[in-house]
Protein backbone atom coordinates (compact mmCIF):
# COMPACT_ATOMS: atom_id res chain seq x y z
CA UNK A 1 0.00 0.00 0.00
CA UNK A 2 1.78 3.47 -0.89
CA UNK A 3 1.78 6.36 0.98
CA UNK A 4 1.72 9.47 -0.71
CA UNK A 5 2.28 13.15 0.57
CA UNK A 6 0.23 14.40 -2.60
CA UNK A 7 -1.76 11.47 -3.27
CA UNK A 8 -3.46 13.78 -5.81
CA UNK A 9 -1.31 15.32 -7.71
CA UNK A 10 1.01 12.33 -7.25
CA UNK A 11 -1.29 10.13 -8.79
CA UNK A 12 -3.15 12.58 -11.49
CA UNK A 13 -3.67 10.96 -14.95
CA UNK A 14 -1.56 12.35 -17.65
CA UNK A 15 -4.46 13.94 -19.51
CA UNK A 16 -4.58 16.00 -16.40
CA UNK A 17 -0.92 16.31 -15.36
CA UNK A 18 -0.24 17.51 -19.11
CA UNK A 19 -3.18 20.07 -19.03
CA UNK A 20 -1.84 21.74 -15.81
CA UNK A 21 1.99 21.51 -16.83
CA UNK A 22 0.76 23.51 -20.47
CA UNK A 23 -1.12 26.23 -17.84
CA UNK A 24 1.80 26.43 -15.66
CA UNK A 25 4.25 26.55 -18.74
CA UNK A 26 2.20 29.41 -20.04
CA UNK A 27 2.40 31.39 -17.17
CA UNK A 28 6.23 30.76 -16.31
CA UNK A 29 7.11 32.11 -19.83
CA UNK A 30 5.08 35.21 -19.65
CA UNK A 31 6.55 35.72 -16.27
CA UNK A 32 10.22 35.54 -17.46
CA UNK A 33 9.27 37.37 -20.81
CA UNK A 34 8.51 40.29 -18.66
CA UNK A 35 10.87 40.09 -15.81
CA UNK A 36 13.99 39.12 -16.87
CA UNK A 37 15.80 40.78 -19.83
CA UNK A 38 17.93 37.86 -21.02
CA UNK A 39 14.88 35.73 -21.76
CA UNK A 40 13.13 39.04 -23.48
CA UNK A 41 15.96 39.03 -25.64
CA UNK A 42 16.07 35.16 -26.60
CA UNK A 43 12.86 34.62 -27.00
CA UNK A 44 12.58 37.83 -29.44
CA UNK A 45 15.53 36.64 -31.40
CA UNK A 46 14.09 33.35 -31.94
CA UNK A 47 10.57 34.93 -32.32
CA UNK A 48 8.60 33.62 -29.96
CA UNK A 49 5.72 35.41 -27.57
CA UNK A 50 4.51 33.90 -24.68
CA UNK A 51 0.60 33.87 -26.12
CA UNK A 52 2.14 31.52 -28.78
CA UNK A 53 2.92 28.77 -26.21
CA UNK A 54 -0.72 26.44 -27.15
CA UNK A 55 0.71 23.25 -26.49
CA UNK A 56 3.31 21.49 -24.68
CA UNK A 57 4.62 20.80 -28.05
CA UNK A 58 5.95 24.39 -28.49
CA UNK A 59 7.99 24.12 -25.65
CA UNK A 60 10.67 22.50 -28.20
CA UNK A 61 10.63 25.66 -29.84
CA UNK A 62 12.13 27.06 -26.63
CA UNK A 63 15.81 28.47 -27.04
CA UNK A 64 18.09 25.91 -24.29
CA UNK A 65 19.59 27.95 -21.68
CA UNK A 66 23.21 26.69 -20.19
CA UNK A 67 25.27 27.09 -17.67
CA UNK A 68 27.09 29.83 -19.53
CA UNK A 69 24.30 32.31 -19.60
CA UNK A 70 23.82 31.45 -15.36
CA UNK A 71 27.83 32.76 -14.93
CA UNK A 72 26.97 35.24 -17.58
CA UNK A 73 24.27 36.71 -15.46
CA UNK A 74 26.61 36.38 -11.99
CA UNK A 75 25.02 37.07 -9.71
CA UNK A 76 21.35 38.25 -9.74
CA UNK A 77 20.85 38.98 -13.31
CA UNK A 78 18.40 36.03 -13.93
CA UNK A 79 16.10 36.70 -11.33
CA UNK A 80 12.25 37.18 -11.91
CA UNK A 81 11.63 38.34 -8.64
CA UNK A 82 13.41 41.99 -7.07
CA UNK A 83 15.81 41.06 -4.20
CA UNK A 84 13.20 42.49 -1.66
CA UNK A 85 10.93 39.18 -2.43
CA UNK A 86 14.18 37.07 -2.47
CA UNK A 87 14.34 35.13 0.76
CA UNK A 88 17.16 32.43 -0.19
CA UNK A 89 20.44 32.52 -1.42
CA UNK A 90 22.42 29.37 -2.58
CA UNK A 91 25.08 29.28 -4.52
CA UNK A 92 26.97 26.05 -6.86
CA UNK A 93 30.61 25.93 -7.84
CA UNK A 94 31.08 27.91 -11.45
CA UNK A 95 33.97 27.44 -13.86
CA UNK A 96 35.59 30.48 -13.73
CA UNK A 97 36.08 30.93 -10.23
CA UNK A 98 32.29 32.43 -9.52
CA UNK A 99 29.53 30.60 -8.47
CA UNK A 100 26.35 30.26 -10.18
CA UNK A 101 23.80 31.83 -7.82
CA UNK A 102 19.98 31.00 -7.82
CA UNK A 103 17.37 33.10 -5.80
CA UNK A 104 14.01 31.75 -3.79
CA UNK A 105 11.31 34.21 -2.88
CA UNK A 106 9.27 32.86 -0.16
CA UNK A 107 6.76 30.71 -2.51
CA UNK A 108 9.87 29.16 -3.94
CA UNK A 109 10.74 28.14 -0.73
CA UNK A 110 7.43 26.37 0.24
CA UNK A 111 7.16 24.66 -2.64
CA UNK A 112 11.30 22.77 -1.98
CA UNK A 113 9.57 22.16 0.98
CA UNK A 114 6.93 20.54 -0.05
CA UNK A 115 8.89 18.77 -3.02
CA UNK A 116 11.27 17.45 -0.52
CA UNK A 117 8.71 16.03 2.01
CA UNK A 118 6.77 14.28 -1.23
CA UNK A 119 10.20 13.09 -1.38
CA UNK A 120 10.54 11.52 1.84
CA UNK A 121 7.34 10.12 1.79
CA UNK A 122 7.98 8.19 -1.90
CA UNK A 123 11.31 6.23 -0.21
CA UNK A 124 8.84 4.70 2.50
CA UNK A 125 9.78 7.81 5.21
CA UNK A 126 7.69 9.16 7.67
CA UNK A 127 6.21 11.67 10.50
CA UNK A 128 7.86 10.44 13.30
CA UNK A 129 11.48 8.83 11.53
CA UNK A 130 14.91 10.52 12.90
CA UNK A 131 16.75 12.04 9.85
CA UNK A 132 20.08 12.03 9.99
CA UNK A 133 21.07 14.47 7.52
CA UNK A 134 24.75 14.54 6.64
CA UNK A 135 24.75 16.43 3.76
CA UNK A 136 26.74 19.62 3.87
CA UNK A 137 24.58 23.22 5.10
CA UNK A 138 25.86 26.20 3.60
CA UNK A 139 25.54 27.59 0.34
CA UNK A 140 24.91 24.08 -1.22
CA UNK A 141 21.23 22.94 -1.62
CA UNK A 142 21.70 19.75 -0.21
CA UNK A 143 21.92 20.13 4.00
CA UNK A 144 19.24 23.06 3.86
CA UNK A 145 16.95 21.24 0.89
CA UNK A 146 16.65 17.74 3.21
CA UNK A 147 16.26 20.58 6.54
CA UNK A 148 13.25 22.16 5.69
CA UNK A 149 11.13 18.94 3.34
CA UNK A 150 12.07 16.73 6.64
CA UNK A 151 10.53 19.33 8.90
CA UNK A 152 7.19 19.65 7.15
CA UNK A 153 6.89 16.09 6.79
CA UNK A 154 6.91 16.58 10.54
CA UNK A 155 9.37 13.96 11.03
CA UNK A 156 12.60 14.91 13.37
CA UNK A 157 16.00 15.95 11.51
CA UNK A 158 19.08 16.54 13.44
CA UNK A 159 21.43 18.68 10.82
CA UNK A 160 24.62 16.95 11.66
CA UNK A 161 26.27 18.17 7.86
CA UNK A 162 29.12 15.95 6.85
CA UNK A 163 32.55 15.49 8.50
CA UNK A 164 33.56 13.78 12.26
CA UNK A 165 32.33 10.02 11.36
CA UNK A 166 33.09 9.02 14.79
CA UNK A 167 30.61 11.67 16.04
CA UNK A 168 28.18 10.53 13.32
CA UNK A 169 28.20 6.89 14.11
CA UNK A 170 27.71 8.17 17.93
CA UNK A 171 24.88 9.91 17.42
CA UNK A 172 23.24 7.80 15.05
CA UNK A 173 23.61 4.97 17.65
CA UNK A 174 22.67 7.17 20.90
CA UNK A 175 19.74 8.95 19.03
CA UNK A 176 18.13 6.37 17.19
CA UNK A 177 18.44 7.52 13.77
CA UNK A 178 15.83 5.81 11.14
CA UNK A 179 16.85 7.50 7.79
CA UNK A 180 20.71 8.67 6.28
CA UNK A 181 20.82 11.24 3.39
CA UNK A 182 24.27 11.83 2.53
CA UNK A 183 26.56 10.58 -0.60
CA UNK A 184 26.75 7.04 -1.16
CA UNK A 185 30.37 6.60 -0.78
CA UNK A 186 30.36 8.96 2.53
CA UNK A 187 27.79 6.23 3.29
CA UNK A 188 30.39 3.03 2.45
CA UNK A 189 33.26 5.09 4.68
CA UNK A 190 30.60 5.20 7.52
CA UNK A 191 30.32 1.64 7.32
CA UNK A 192 34.03 0.99 7.25
CA UNK A 193 34.32 3.54 9.93
CA UNK A 194 31.79 1.79 11.80
CA UNK A 195 32.77 -1.67 11.34
CA UNK A 196 36.76 -1.00 12.79
CA UNK A 197 34.94 0.89 15.74
CA UNK A 198 33.25 -2.83 16.28
CA UNK A 199 29.61 -1.36 15.55
CA UNK A 200 27.17 -3.27 13.75
CA UNK A 201 24.69 -1.54 11.21
CA UNK A 202 21.96 -4.65 12.36
CA UNK A 203 21.95 -2.99 15.73
CA UNK A 204 21.57 0.42 14.84
CA UNK A 205 17.39 1.61 13.86
CA UNK A 206 18.22 3.18 10.57
CA UNK A 207 15.63 1.87 7.49
CA UNK A 208 16.20 4.20 4.87
CA UNK A 209 18.55 5.96 3.10
CA UNK A 210 18.96 8.21 0.51
CA UNK A 211 21.69 9.11 -1.58
CA UNK A 212 23.11 11.36 -4.32
CA UNK A 213 25.12 14.86 -5.58
CA UNK A 214 26.91 11.72 -7.46
CA UNK A 215 26.26 8.88 -9.28
CA UNK A 216 26.46 5.20 -8.55
CA UNK A 217 25.74 2.28 -9.29
CA UNK A 218 23.19 -1.22 -9.10
CA UNK A 219 26.30 -3.20 -7.71
CA UNK A 220 26.94 -0.10 -5.36
CA UNK A 221 23.13 -0.16 -3.99
CA UNK A 222 24.01 -3.71 -2.89
CA UNK A 223 26.97 -3.28 -1.32
CA UNK A 224 25.44 -0.66 0.52
CA UNK A 225 22.30 -1.95 1.87
CA UNK A 226 24.36 -5.25 2.68
CA UNK A 227 26.44 -3.38 4.66
CA UNK A 228 24.06 -0.15 6.37
CA UNK A 229 21.28 -2.67 6.81
CA UNK A 230 18.63 -0.49 5.08
CA UNK A 231 16.78 0.83 1.55
CA UNK A 232 19.40 2.47 -0.71
CA UNK A 233 17.44 4.57 -2.58
CA UNK A 234 18.75 7.43 -5.29
CA UNK A 235 17.89 11.31 -5.19
CA UNK A 236 18.35 13.91 -7.90
CA UNK A 237 18.49 17.38 -7.73
CA UNK A 238 20.26 20.55 -8.68
CA UNK A 239 20.38 23.69 -7.55
CA UNK A 240 19.77 25.71 -11.14
CA UNK A 241 16.44 23.55 -10.80
CA UNK A 242 15.82 23.80 -7.08
CA UNK A 243 18.22 21.69 -5.20
CA UNK A 244 17.26 17.99 -3.72
CA UNK A 245 14.44 16.57 -4.49
CA UNK A 246 13.42 17.17 -8.09
CA UNK A 247 13.58 13.31 -8.64
CA UNK A 248 13.22 9.98 -6.29
CA UNK A 249 13.37 6.65 -6.94
CA UNK A 250 10.27 5.02 -4.81
CA UNK A 251 10.99 2.20 -2.40
CA UNK A 252 8.18 0.32 -4.18
CA UNK A 253 9.30 -0.34 -7.43
CA UNK A 254 13.53 0.92 -6.95
CA UNK A 255 13.43 1.41 -10.64
CA UNK A 256 13.57 4.59 -11.80
CA UNK A 257 13.67 8.29 -10.34
CA UNK A 258 10.32 9.81 -10.33
CA UNK A 259 10.72 13.88 -11.51
CA UNK A 260 7.91 15.79 -10.05
CA UNK A 261 5.99 16.58 -13.29
CA UNK A 262 4.15 19.08 -11.65
CA UNK A 263 6.77 21.15 -11.29
CA UNK A 264 9.23 20.52 -13.61
CA UNK A 265 8.91 19.41 -17.97
CA UNK A 266 11.96 17.14 -18.51
CA UNK A 267 13.23 16.29 -21.98
CA UNK A 268 16.00 14.28 -23.38
CA UNK A 269 18.19 15.55 -26.18
CA UNK A 270 21.00 14.57 -28.18
CA UNK A 271 24.15 16.61 -27.14
CA UNK A 272 25.24 17.33 -30.22
CA UNK A 273 22.52 18.26 -31.89
CA UNK A 274 20.06 19.55 -29.57
CA UNK A 275 17.18 17.27 -30.81
CA UNK A 276 14.67 15.69 -28.48
CA UNK A 277 14.85 12.31 -28.64
CA UNK A 278 11.68 9.92 -28.00
CA UNK A 279 10.84 7.65 -24.41
CA UNK A 280 13.89 5.45 -23.56
CA UNK A 281 16.51 6.83 -26.00
CA UNK A 282 19.89 7.74 -23.51
CA UNK A 283 21.02 11.64 -24.10
CA UNK A 284 20.57 14.76 -22.05
CA UNK A 285 18.44 15.81 -19.07
CA UNK A 286 16.94 19.29 -20.24
CA UNK A 287 14.76 20.94 -17.74
CA UNK A 288 12.11 23.20 -17.42
CA UNK A 289 10.55 24.99 -13.84
CA UNK A 290 7.36 25.84 -14.61
CA UNK A 291 6.33 26.58 -10.84
CA UNK A 292 9.61 28.96 -9.65
CA UNK A 293 9.33 32.40 -9.31
CA UNK A 294 12.75 33.43 -8.04
CA UNK A 295 14.84 32.13 -11.14
CA UNK A 296 12.54 29.90 -13.88
CA UNK A 297 14.36 28.48 -16.03
CA UNK A 298 13.32 27.41 -19.76
CA UNK A 299 15.12 23.94 -21.31
CA UNK A 300 18.11 24.40 -19.05
CA UNK A 301 20.54 21.92 -19.94
CA UNK A 302 21.71 20.00 -17.25
CA UNK A 303 24.58 17.75 -18.87
CA UNK A 304 23.53 14.87 -17.05
CA UNK A 305 22.77 11.83 -18.96
CA UNK A 306 19.80 9.82 -18.60
CA UNK A 307 17.26 8.23 -20.64
CA UNK A 308 13.06 8.80 -19.33
CA UNK A 309 10.33 6.41 -19.40
CA UNK A 310 6.54 6.75 -19.07
CA UNK A 311 5.80 3.54 -18.60
CA UNK A 312 3.40 2.82 -15.56
CA UNK A 313 4.79 2.71 -12.22
CA UNK A 314 3.98 -0.50 -9.97
CA UNK A 315 3.77 2.68 -6.92
CA UNK A 316 0.80 4.60 -8.73
CA UNK A 317 2.34 7.31 -9.38
CA UNK A 318 1.98 8.74 -13.29
CA UNK A 319 5.40 10.73 -13.03
CA UNK A 320 7.72 9.75 -15.08
CA UNK A 321 11.12 8.18 -14.64
CA UNK A 322 14.73 8.99 -15.68
CA UNK A 323 16.83 5.97 -15.06
CA UNK A 324 20.09 6.37 -12.66
CA UNK A 325 22.31 9.45 -14.42
CA UNK A 326 25.26 7.09 -15.65
CA UNK A 327 27.63 9.75 -16.59
CA UNK A 328 28.20 13.81 -17.90
CA UNK A 329 28.02 15.41 -21.23
CA UNK A 330 30.66 17.83 -20.25
CA UNK A 331 33.50 17.07 -18.11
CA UNK A 332 32.62 18.02 -15.22
CA UNK A 333 33.72 15.72 -12.33
CA UNK A 334 32.03 14.87 -8.70
CA UNK A 335 34.67 14.55 -6.10
CA UNK A 336 33.16 13.31 -2.74
CA UNK A 337 29.92 15.00 -3.51
CA UNK A 338 31.58 18.39 -4.84
CA UNK A 339 31.25 19.30 -8.56
CA UNK A 340 34.84 20.30 -10.17
CA UNK A 341 35.40 21.80 -13.73
CA UNK A 342 39.05 20.30 -14.89
CA UNK A 343 38.88 24.37 -16.23
CA UNK A 344 38.55 25.26 -12.26
CA UNK A 345 41.82 23.53 -11.09
CA UNK A 346 43.62 25.55 -14.65
CA UNK A 347 42.20 29.17 -13.57
CA UNK A 348 44.11 28.11 -9.86
CA UNK A 349 47.18 27.16 -11.74
CA UNK A 350 47.18 29.93 -13.99
CA UNK A 351 46.52 32.62 -11.12
CA UNK A 352 49.73 31.31 -9.07
CA UNK A 353 52.20 30.50 -11.79
CA UNK A 354 51.23 33.23 -14.62
CA UNK A 355 51.62 30.97 -17.01
CA UNK A 356 49.75 28.19 -18.49
CA UNK A 357 51.36 25.20 -16.62
CA UNK A 358 51.02 21.56 -17.43
CA UNK A 359 48.56 19.18 -15.67
CA UNK A 360 46.64 16.09 -15.19
CA UNK A 361 43.97 15.37 -12.37
CA UNK A 362 44.20 11.57 -11.27
CA UNK A 363 40.86 11.14 -9.81
CA UNK A 364 41.04 7.78 -7.42
CA UNK A 365 39.12 5.94 -4.65
CA UNK A 366 40.31 4.70 -1.85
CA UNK A 367 38.86 2.90 1.04
CA UNK A 368 35.36 4.59 -0.40
CA UNK A 369 36.52 7.89 -0.69
CA UNK A 370 37.38 9.77 -3.42
CA UNK A 371 41.07 10.86 -3.97
CA UNK A 372 42.07 13.90 -6.55
CA UNK A 373 45.75 13.87 -7.42
CA UNK A 374 47.03 17.32 -9.17
CA UNK A 375 49.77 16.56 -10.96
CA UNK A 376 52.07 19.53 -12.02
CA UNK A 377 54.84 19.60 -14.43
CA UNK A 378 57.94 21.72 -13.35
CA UNK A 379 59.61 24.21 -15.93
CA UNK A 380 61.64 26.62 -15.61
CA UNK A 381 59.24 28.89 -14.43
CA UNK A 382 58.14 27.21 -11.35
CA UNK A 383 61.60 25.59 -10.73
CA UNK A 384 63.56 26.54 -7.95
CA UNK A 385 66.73 25.76 -6.46
CA UNK A 386 65.39 25.66 -2.83
CA UNK A 387 63.28 22.68 -1.77
CA UNK A 388 61.15 24.40 0.29
CA UNK A 389 59.73 26.84 -2.09
CA UNK A 390 59.20 24.06 -4.46
CA UNK A 391 56.96 22.19 -1.11
CA UNK A 392 55.68 25.69 -0.52
CA UNK A 393 54.41 26.13 -3.92
CA UNK A 394 52.64 22.62 -3.93
CA UNK A 395 51.36 23.25 -0.10
CA UNK A 396 49.84 26.57 -1.49
CA UNK A 397 47.99 24.83 -4.42
CA UNK A 398 46.58 22.29 -2.69
CA UNK A 399 45.28 25.62 -0.29
CA UNK A 400 43.44 27.20 -3.05
CA UNK A 401 42.32 24.48 -4.41
CA UNK A 402 40.49 23.75 -1.07
CA UNK A 403 39.58 27.19 -0.09
CA UNK A 404 37.78 27.74 -4.07
CA UNK A 405 35.76 24.51 -4.57
CA UNK A 406 36.15 23.10 -1.08
CA UNK A 407 38.07 19.88 -2.52
CA UNK A 408 41.05 18.06 -0.87
CA UNK A 409 43.97 17.55 -3.29
CA UNK A 410 47.48 16.08 -3.31
CA UNK A 411 49.68 17.91 -5.64
CA UNK A 412 52.31 16.03 -6.85
CA UNK A 413 55.48 18.13 -8.81
CA UNK A 414 56.64 16.19 -12.32
CA UNK A 415 59.33 16.22 -14.39
CA UNK A 416 58.72 18.40 -17.59
CA UNK A 417 56.69 16.57 -20.80
CA UNK A 418 55.90 14.03 -18.72
CA UNK A 419 51.93 14.49 -18.97
CA UNK A 420 51.26 13.95 -22.55
CA UNK A 421 50.49 16.39 -25.03
CA UNK A 422 47.71 16.36 -27.51
CA UNK A 423 46.62 17.39 -31.15
CA UNK A 424 43.59 18.43 -30.12
CA UNK A 425 41.71 19.20 -26.40
CA UNK A 426 44.04 18.19 -24.18
CA UNK A 427 42.93 15.12 -22.11
CA UNK A 428 43.23 17.11 -18.49
CA UNK A 429 42.02 13.89 -16.48
CA UNK A 430 41.97 10.66 -15.47
CA UNK A 431 39.53 8.97 -13.83
CA UNK A 432 40.42 5.26 -11.79
CA UNK A 433 37.13 5.05 -10.33
CA UNK A 434 35.06 2.38 -11.66
CA UNK B 1 83.75 35.06 -6.38
CA UNK B 2 80.93 32.70 -6.73
CA UNK B 3 81.04 29.49 -8.29
CA UNK B 4 78.35 28.27 -11.08
CA UNK B 5 76.06 25.17 -9.54
CA UNK B 6 73.28 23.65 -11.76
CA UNK B 7 70.11 22.62 -10.08
CA UNK B 8 67.83 19.78 -11.47
CA UNK B 9 64.34 18.86 -10.75
CA UNK B 10 64.04 14.79 -10.33
CA UNK B 11 60.86 12.84 -9.52
CA UNK B 12 60.81 9.91 -7.26
CA UNK B 13 61.08 7.49 -10.00
CA UNK B 14 63.85 5.04 -9.94
CA UNK B 15 66.42 5.54 -13.14
CA UNK B 16 65.89 9.24 -13.24
CA UNK B 17 69.42 9.74 -11.36
CA UNK B 18 71.13 7.55 -13.38
CA UNK B 19 69.47 9.27 -16.58
CA UNK B 20 71.26 12.53 -15.70
CA UNK B 21 74.83 11.15 -14.72
CA UNK B 22 74.49 9.20 -18.15
CA UNK B 23 73.97 11.87 -20.14
CA UNK B 24 76.61 13.88 -18.44
CA UNK B 25 78.91 11.40 -19.06
CA UNK B 26 78.18 10.76 -22.56
CA UNK B 27 79.08 14.31 -22.92
CA UNK B 28 82.62 14.24 -21.12
CA UNK B 29 81.45 16.36 -18.68
CA UNK B 30 82.85 15.82 -14.91
CA UNK B 31 80.91 16.20 -11.83
CA UNK B 32 83.20 17.83 -9.08
CA UNK B 33 80.90 18.07 -6.18
CA UNK B 34 77.46 16.51 -5.55
CA UNK B 35 74.07 17.00 -3.64
CA UNK B 36 70.53 15.74 -3.34
CA UNK B 37 68.26 16.95 -1.65
CA UNK B 38 64.64 14.98 -1.18
CA UNK B 39 61.59 15.09 -0.32
CA UNK B 40 59.17 12.17 -0.29
CA UNK B 41 58.10 13.58 -3.26
CA UNK B 42 60.75 14.90 -5.55
CA UNK B 43 64.61 15.41 -5.49
CA UNK B 44 66.90 18.42 -6.38
CA UNK B 45 70.10 17.08 -7.46
CA UNK B 46 72.69 20.36 -7.04
CA UNK B 47 76.08 19.47 -9.31
CA UNK B 48 79.16 21.36 -10.14
CA UNK B 49 80.43 20.36 -13.30
CA UNK B 50 83.76 21.20 -15.24
CA UNK B 51 81.50 22.45 -18.34
CA UNK B 52 78.75 24.27 -16.99
CA UNK B 53 77.43 25.87 -19.83
CA UNK B 54 77.23 22.50 -21.97
CA UNK B 55 75.57 20.20 -19.38
CA UNK B 56 72.84 22.74 -18.39
CA UNK B 57 72.13 22.78 -22.76
CA UNK B 58 72.18 19.17 -22.79
CA UNK B 59 70.44 18.18 -19.58
CA UNK B 60 68.28 20.52 -20.64
CA UNK B 61 67.64 18.85 -24.41
CA UNK B 62 67.02 15.95 -22.79
CA UNK B 63 64.10 17.38 -20.99
CA UNK B 64 65.19 18.00 -17.60
CA UNK B 65 64.00 21.16 -15.55
CA UNK B 66 67.63 23.03 -14.69
CA UNK B 67 68.54 26.01 -13.10
CA UNK B 68 72.05 27.91 -12.76
CA UNK B 69 72.44 29.12 -8.91
CA UNK B 70 75.31 30.87 -7.45
CA UNK B 71 77.09 29.41 -5.00
CA UNK B 72 80.30 30.24 -2.80
CA UNK B 73 83.48 27.90 -1.99
CA UNK B 74 84.96 28.42 1.32
CA UNK B 75 88.81 26.64 1.77
CA UNK B 76 88.22 24.90 5.37
CA UNK B 77 91.22 23.40 7.36
CA UNK B 78 90.62 19.62 6.93
CA UNK B 79 90.91 18.72 11.31
CA UNK B 80 88.28 18.56 14.06
CA UNK B 81 86.72 21.85 14.64
CA UNK B 82 87.78 23.50 11.47
CA UNK B 83 84.16 23.65 9.87
CA UNK B 84 82.90 24.58 13.29
CA UNK B 85 85.29 28.11 12.95
CA UNK B 86 83.56 29.00 9.74
CA UNK B 87 79.85 28.31 11.11
CA UNK B 88 80.63 30.54 14.33
CA UNK B 89 82.20 33.37 12.22
CA UNK B 90 78.98 33.24 9.77
CA UNK B 91 76.65 32.38 12.79
CA UNK B 92 78.14 35.69 14.81
CA UNK B 93 77.35 37.78 11.90
CA UNK B 94 73.96 36.74 11.39
CA UNK B 95 74.32 35.13 7.95
CA UNK B 96 71.89 32.34 6.87
CA UNK B 97 73.33 29.27 5.37
CA UNK B 98 70.47 27.61 2.99
CA UNK B 99 72.52 24.66 2.41
CA UNK B 100 75.98 23.01 2.61
CA UNK B 101 78.27 20.55 1.08
CA UNK B 102 81.77 19.44 0.64
CA UNK B 103 83.96 19.53 -2.29
CA UNK B 104 84.86 16.07 -4.17
CA UNK B 105 88.32 17.46 -4.35
CA UNK B 106 90.94 19.22 -1.49
CA UNK B 107 93.26 22.33 -1.60
CA UNK B 108 96.49 21.62 -0.72
CA UNK B 109 95.60 20.80 2.50
CA UNK B 110 92.35 22.12 3.09
CA UNK B 111 88.73 20.88 2.36
CA UNK B 112 86.18 22.75 0.45
CA UNK B 113 82.57 23.52 0.98
CA UNK B 114 80.08 24.84 -1.00
CA UNK B 115 77.87 27.43 0.98
CA UNK B 116 74.67 28.69 -0.97
CA UNK B 117 73.26 32.03 0.93
CA UNK B 118 70.37 33.88 0.95
CA UNK B 119 73.11 36.91 0.57
CA UNK B 120 75.70 35.66 -0.53
CA UNK B 121 77.49 39.43 -0.92
CA UNK B 122 77.09 40.15 2.61
CA UNK B 123 78.51 36.77 3.49
CA UNK B 124 81.49 36.68 0.90
CA UNK B 125 82.52 39.90 2.61
CA UNK B 126 82.14 38.45 5.99
CA UNK B 127 84.54 35.47 5.42
CA UNK B 128 87.14 37.54 3.47
CA UNK B 129 86.98 39.90 6.82
CA UNK B 130 88.04 36.79 8.50
CA UNK B 131 90.94 36.01 6.48
CA UNK B 132 88.41 33.32 5.00
CA UNK B 133 89.68 31.94 1.78
CA UNK B 134 87.55 31.67 -1.19
CA UNK B 135 88.00 30.04 -4.20
CA UNK B 136 86.83 31.19 -7.38
CA UNK B 137 84.88 29.40 -10.01
CA UNK B 138 86.89 29.07 -12.75
CA UNK B 139 89.78 27.54 -10.02
CA UNK B 140 87.21 24.49 -8.92
CA UNK B 141 85.92 23.66 -12.39
CA UNK B 142 88.95 22.15 -13.16
CA UNK B 143 90.47 20.92 -9.99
Amino acid sequence: MTAYFHEEFETMPRAALEALQLKRLQQTVARVYEKVPFYRETLGKAGIQPEQIRSLDDLRRLPFTVKQDMRDAYPYNLFAAPMDEIVRIHASSGTTGKPTVVGYTKKDIDTWAELMARTFVTTGVHQGDIIHNAYGYGLFTGGLGAHYGAERLGASVIPISGGNTARQLMIMQDFGSTVLTCTPSYSLYMAEEAREAGIDFRDLKLRVGIFGAEPWSEDMRKDIEGKLNLHALDIYGLSEIMGPGVAIECIEAKNGLHIWEDHFLAEIINPDTGEVLPDDATGELVITTITKEGIPLLRYRTRDITSLTREPCICGRTHARLTRMSGRSDDMLIIRGVNVFPSQIESILMRIEGVEPHYLLVVDRHDNLDTLEVQVEVDEQIFSDEVKVLQALAQRIEKEIKDFLGVTSKVRLVEPKTIARSEGKAKRVIDNRK
Amino acid sequence: MQVEQISIFIENKSGRLAEVTRVLGSKGINIRALSLADTSDFGILRLIVDQTDLARATLKEQGFTVSKTEVVAVEVPDQPGGLAGILEVLDKSGINVEYMYAFVERCGGNAVIIFRFDDPVSAIRVLTDNRLKILEGERLYGM
